[in-house]
């Protein structure tokens, strides 16, 4: 069990897949509103469109902790609200709510049918639900169909039957979908294939005959039971259907889809079919046939269509005709179905149109779109193709049809969602020396994919930048009246002057406001009703509403160094030391307090908090002095200026904050000062809105300059802009509440301040220089920003140069024409011209051919250029699968770029004519590539890696070392490593890591006196390497195909062993159990869910420490952090217990088992799992707390310490 | 007697409910079968793994589904002949 490994990592998610499995609509808050519900892994993710804006918000993400394989919606008759069925892996069927008050999902019914696990046999992998919500089905791929009857009782709650079987042993289910009776018995479609006949034939004649059937099962809710209704034969290569409108909308039935074929079928209809037109350009193969991988159904105003798309990406129409009787009112029968071209989107795994006219997209790979139509394709030119032209049979021949592919018609692209699905390869580098380092992935497949660099911040949009006549040092904006909506000035403050201006339609000077404009100014505060105070460091100016001026000069020989306002309150403090308080009366002067107090040091900063609602001060005064501590003074009239408490700091403070906020622990909002320092540093501490007392401080590193603190409003909630070396914005997360710091992805401001005026509502003012610039945050739910660069190919991995910031990435798709062939025929005689437009490839992609692979080296600036800025296209039929920058000592050191590749590669089952590793130099500073010469291989060489000035390469089994010669690449030694294929390679000094395909890694050692290489330690676990990264000399880190993470470590005295002079020991030693002589320990493993396409040891933060960095293929990155004591690791496992027990997973997988899929957990804390504590409801948290003796605050503490000492 | 008539019976139980529960005379084929049809049908459940399956195919995801479980009617050849 976990408890006795000696390593402990917390695993956490900085962002969850974005690979979408299934996405439906549906109207879950009970509202006309239609939302948009996804499953991307293990998450539900609830999304609102915004249809004004064209945007998509998310609502509500949840991790269910096991893999959500197929989610439908459902109403009941009557009601209107949808209700959501998940089918997961854990042999239960789960019907959960939205609760829209609460903002979270709510289980009503969890069913029991079989074993947890994805499972042949076991349902899941098929869900769908009756149109009007009378039942369901959930079956498995083969033979196990069940039924549940959902019903209403007395209290009109949703109740679940037992399950009906409708069970067919050894029948395969290619797709399955509820039909559209109205109020029929429900009746389920499926297809399926029976293939006991062919399992016992041995001539394959039954195999050759297998039939592919639509069968329809109709569950008797009278009798109570489940019976085949209807059967028949259809399309062999069918394998999707879609469902029909019945009852008073349509004539029911289904739409099955399969190669180059789209039929209706129904048991009371005829069949009527059509093709699927085939695209007419150039550079199209005019035999190849398509299938339909998506589509949708759309109903509106008593008419419907299907929109249904292949694997191309094009869309086609398809709608269906009624025979009209003498009224010229549609009859339910069938008279033909149509189909044209309609427009081409991205691939998607489901489409979804919305009532409001948009079209979201969820793509399978790369970037969700979001479209709104713009017509329906109505009365356009494209042709329109009918059932009359095809024979309903189709295995009759027909002639095929053919439509010309065009940019978007119908749809225009509102907003495209940032994916980054799928991670083909990721790293964690700082090219543009900011503070903390990047990350650089390359993402998607085919045409659509890109170079993405993602950085840790918050978006920004700027909206004025102005220059000044000189530099200012502060800037505010005030209200004239406090009934006023919008600010009214902007107040800059000079060495030697203030400058006021006016904002209205245009922002100018004004000279009539009362303010002093000869000296520098402190402060600015709109006081009372109508009146605006300044404090400048003479005095302090009290503005009346008509013009009157009261004038409140500072003692002699004193100035004010520093003032604190709000609207009832002031607070100055002299150069003296001493702070004097005036209040606002009740006719609305400002009163001075007798009480005067002298602090010890000079005061640096000082702060009054808001006042709180329905009271007339702010009973707290902090000063912050620079011998290094913040006093919190009271200003209760009995006790004015009285020390409540003192927080003694490591720098002297340069600003503080009391701002009050809303705060996970409490529910409510909490005071919180927030104190900046000199050095730098930002800490938040609570404060104790009765005693004073401060507690839970907070602290982080902001950058190396002086910390300045204002308070901002963001979505309608305060937050702190702390501005340092970069601006950093505080504010409480949408969903947890927490306090979150997160940088702006802006220029470094020297002075902010809230504005509001009627064109920006929530914006911000801030001092560059000398510049002015105004601007808002939008978002605040995403905190990683991407920036893509668009690349040719799928790429399969990328480099960076080994000085400069350019990264190499070699790309490569299989069944792609390569522009040569493109071009041989573009230039074919006889081609017609409307068929020489190229298609753009971004929207429609690669042209297809299907012997062919087209493959190139892309180098892509990041940081300057934003582009890529060469490529090389490789010929031959050559495709890249491997690289590495070597330097070798046989030429001076001089690094080359080597890239492995193969030739006329096969997939399934691996083969290629051979291989190839190309030697190219690095020109012009890296910027573009010399050819060298190539050398030939017996196979595809999948690694490579420079080794002690030479090249390491695996070549199948092999791993070989090479030189670098004049004409190719000279074989120095090699060694029989792996037992299957050489897919990964890692070395430190003498060591090489091998990961094999199928059989984890082996340790081996190259021995440079003997010039052997010799495996010495390999794992006792058969792990499908996917990545792997030496942790140190003794552990490597990996991850594998099915989604597990795990770290093997080489025993002390083995590795010791192998480092000894001499081969002899390490040749002699006898083999174990068929392996190597030694065994690797395995030290942590973890199911992530994801499969690991990278994974790095590295710091994600300035000054924090390494973490286990992995991406995965979905588009998830993730972390392992390791635990630094014991006594964390304890309380983690506790609260994870707790957790557990308090907050079962969703859809009823048990969490415990889910992070043990494969191999138990080892050693792994999971901080997804920790982190729901922060979204639990207060008495949840309390009960889960007190049984670890701990206060709710503190254990909130430390998940987020877990998390921000580290990362984002 | 009665004894193993109900192991006899209990384990046709069994098979009928888990498919793949072998018996003393499962042939090489079925066994092989049974593994190959629990793997396709892994591939297809698992959506990482259609995934990664698909990019490397360069086939649409649906496609590589489809596929998936039209490999699992046959999916090691031929029965071997029966022999008496």
């Amino acid at each position: 069990m976990a408890t006795t490994s000696s390593m402990f990592m917390y695993a956490l998610t900085i962002q969850p897949p974005t690979s979408i499995t299934q996405a439906m609509l549906g109207q879950f808050s009970g509202t006309k509103e239609q939302q948009i519900l996804t499953a991307c892994g293990s998450r539900l993710t609830l999304y609102r469109p915004d249809s004004t804006q064209g945007k998509l918000y998310t609502i509500l993400a949840h991790d269910v902790f096991g893999i959500i394989r197929s989610l439908s919606a459902f109403r009941l008759a009557g009601s209107n609200k949808d209700y959501i069925i998940i089918a997961s892996d854990s042999g239960r069927i789960t019907i959960i709510e939205y609760l829209p008050a609460k903002n979270k999902f709510h289980r009503i019914h969890l069913e029991t049918f079989g074993k947890s696990g994805v499972r042949r046999v076991i349902p899941g992998q098929y869900l769908a639900s009756d149109p009007k919500g009378r039942a369901c089905i959930i079956a498995s791929v083969e033979k196990n169909k069940l039924v549940y009857v959902l019903n209403r009782n007395a209290q009109a709650e949703l109740t679940i039957s037992s399950p009906l079987e409708a069970h067919k042993p050894q029948t395969l289910v290619f797709a399955l979908i509820g039909l559209d009776v109205g109020y029929d018995n429900p009746v389920f479609a499926a297809l399926e294939i029976d293939y006991s006949d062919s399992d016992q034939d041995p001539t394959g004649q039954a195999f050759e005959d297998v039939e592919k059937q639509l069968i329809y099962y109709e569950l008797d809710l009278g009798l109570n039971h489940v019976v085949r209704k209807w059967a028949d034969t259809v399309d062999r290569t069918a394998s999707m259907l879609f469902q029909v409108p019945g009852g008073a909308d349509g004539p029911s039935g289904v739409l099955v889809c399969g190669e180059e074929n789209i039929t209706y079928r129904h048991s009371t209809q005829d069949a009527f079919r059509v093709a699927i037109p085939r695209r007419k350009a150039m550079t199209e193969d005019p035999d190849r046939k398509r299938y339909i991988t998506a589509g949708v159904m759309h109903r509106m105003r008593g008419a419907f269509f299907f929109l249904l798309q292949t694997e191309d990406g094009d869309l086609f129409k398809v709608t269906i005709d009624m025979v009209e009787d003498e009224e010229e009112n549609a009859t339910g029968e069938v008279r033909a179905l149509k189909i044209k071209y309609f427009d081409t989107v991205p691939v998607a795994t489901n489409l979804l149109i919305l009532k409001s006219g948009f079209l979201f997209v969820a793509s399978e790979n790369g970037d969700h779109h979001f479209y709104q139509f713009e017509k329906l394709g109505d009365d356009d030119n494209e042709t329109e193709f009918t059932s009359d032209q095809f024979p309903a049979d189709p295995m009759e021949s027909y002639q095929p049809v053919y439509f010309h592919p065009r940019s978007y018609e119908n749809v225009a692209l509102v907003e495209s969602i940032d994916s980054m699905n799928p991670i083909m390869e990721s790293k964690v580098l700082n090219l543009t020396d900011e503070d903390a380092p990047q990350i650089y992935a390359v993402c998607g497949t085919g045409a659509r994919s890109s170079f993405k660099t993602l950085r840790h911040g918050l978006e920004v949009s700027e909206i004025v930048e102005s220059e000044l006549p000189s530099v200012p040092s502060a800037v505010w904006t005030t209200k004239i009246k406090r009934s006023d909506e919008y600010d009214s000035y902007i107040i800059l403050s000079f060495a030697n002057g203030t400058l006021v201006l006016s904002i209205g339609e245009t922002v100018e000077e004004v000279t009539d406001t009362g303010f002093l404009s000869s000296a520098p100014t402190l402060a600015v505060q709109q006081l009372g009703e109508d009146a605006l105070i300044q404090v400048h460091p003479k005095g302090i100016r009290h503005i009346q509403a008509g013009g009157r001026v009261n004038e409140w000069p500072a003692p002699q020989h004193r100035s004010i160094v520093a003032a604190t306002t709000n609207e009832r309150q002031v607070a100055i403090a002299l150069s003296s030391g001493e702070i004097v308080y005036f209040e606002m009366d009740s006719d609305g002067s400002l009163a001075e307090y007798d009480e005067k107090r002298e602090m010890s040091g000079t005061v640096t900063c000082l702060s009054l908090g808001e006042i709180p609602e329905g009271r007339v001060r702010s009973s707290f005064l902090a000063v912050g002095c620079d011998d290094s501590t913040v006093r919190i003074l009271s200003l209760d009239p009995d006790s004015t200026l009285e020390n409540k408490s003192v927080q003694a700091l490591t720098s002297a403070p340069s600003a503080l904050r009391i701002m009050a906020m809303p705060d996970s622990s409490s529910g409510g909002k909490t005071l919180y000062l927030h104190i900046g320092l000199y050095s730098g540093v930002y800490l938040r501490t609570v404060l104790d809105d009765l005693t004073g007392d401060l507690s839970d401080t907070r602290t982080r590193f902001l950058g190396p300059k002086p910390v300045r603190l204002f308070t901002v409003s963001v979505k309608g909630e305060v937050a702190v802009l702390a501005l340092s070396s970069r601006p950093w914005l505080g504010y409480a997360d949408a969903v947890t509440k927490a306090f979150t710091l997160t940088p702006l992805n802006y220029v470094p401001l020297e002075w902010g301040w809230s504005f509001s005026s009627e064109q920006c509502v929530e914006g911000m003012v801030g001092i560059q220089g000398q510049n002015l610039r105004i601007f808002t945050i939008e978002k605040l739910t995403n905190n990683l920003l991407q920036e893509s660069i668009p690349l040719t190919y799928t790429p399969r991995s990328f480099l960076r140069h080994p000085e400069e910031p350019l990264f190499y990435v070699i790309e490569s798709d299989s069944k792609v024409l390569p522009p040569a062939v493109q071009q041989q025929l573009q230039d074919k005689p006889g081609v017609v011209n409307g068929d020489s437009t190229v298609l753009p490839p971004e929207q429609f992609g690669h042209p297809h051919g299907t012997q062919y692979w087209s493959s190139c080296i892309q180098i892509v600036d990041p940081v300057t250029e934003k582009a890529v800025v060469f490529s090389l296209q490789l010929e031959d039929n050559e495709a890249a699968v491997s690289m590495a920058t070597v330097p070798f000592t046989s030429q001076d050191d001089e690094t080359f770029l080597l890239v492995g590749t193969g030739k006329d590669m096969v997939v399934n089952p691996r083969s290629s004519t051979c291989g190839f590793i190309h030697v190219y130099r690095f020109q012009d500073g890296g910027k573009t590539l010399e050819f060298i010469h190539k050398t030939k291989m017996e196979l595809p060489p999948l690694a490579l890696r420079a080794f002690q000035g030479r090249l390491l390469a695996g070549i199948g089994t092999e791993l070989r070392v090479y030189d670098l010669g004049m004409r190719q690449l000279l074989r120095k030694t090699q060694a029989n490593v792996v037992p299957n294929l050489l897919i990964s390679l890692q070395t430190q000094g003498s060591r090489i890591i091998c990961g094999d395909v199928q059989e984890s890694v082996t340790y081996a050692v190259y021995k440079f006196s003997e010039n052997r290489i010799i495996p010495f330690a390999d794992d006792a676990m058969a792990r499908w390497t996917t990545s792997t990264a030496m942790v140190d000399y003794e552990t490597v880190a990996g991850g594998d195909k099915f989604g597990n993470l795990w770290l093997v470590r080489c025993p002390q005295k083995v590795s010791e062993e192998a480092d000894e002079e001499g081969a002899a020991h390490l040749i002699h030693e006898r083999s174990y159990l068929q392996g190597a002589p030694n065994r690797l320990e395995p030290m942590i493993h973890y199911y992530c869910q994801d499969i690991v396409t990278s994974i790095q040891k590295t710091s994600l933060v300035a000054g924090g420490r390494d973490v286990l960095f992995w991406s995965g293929l979905q588009g998830t990155l993730g972390m392992l952090v390791p635990f630094m004591s014991r006594e964390d690791v304890d309380f983690f496992q506790n609260l994870e217990h707790h957790l557990r027990n308090d907050d079962a997973p969703l859809a009823g997988r048990d969490h415990l088992i889910f992070r043990s899929y494969y191999v138990p957990v080892k050693g792994v804390i999971d901080g997804d799992l920790c982190e729901r504590f922060l979204v639990l409801d207060r008495p949840a948290k309390e009960k889960i707390a007190g049984e670890l003796d701990r206060s709710v605050r503190e254990v909130e503490r430390k998940i987020s310490d877990m998390r921000t000492r580290v990362a984002y | 007697m009665a004894d193993k008539l109900r192991a006899q019976q209990q384990l046709e139980q069994l098979q009928a409910r888990y498919v793949g529960t072998g018996h003393a005379d499962t042939t090489k084929f079925e066994w092989t079968s049974n593994i190959a049809r629990d793997t396709y049908a892994s591939y297809v459940g698992h959506p990482p793994l259609l995934q990664y399956l698909s990019i490397g195919m360069g086939e649409p995801r649906e496609k590589v589904r489809a596929m998936m479980i039209e490999k699992m009617i046959q999916p090691v050849g031929k029965p071997p002949e029966v022999q008496d």
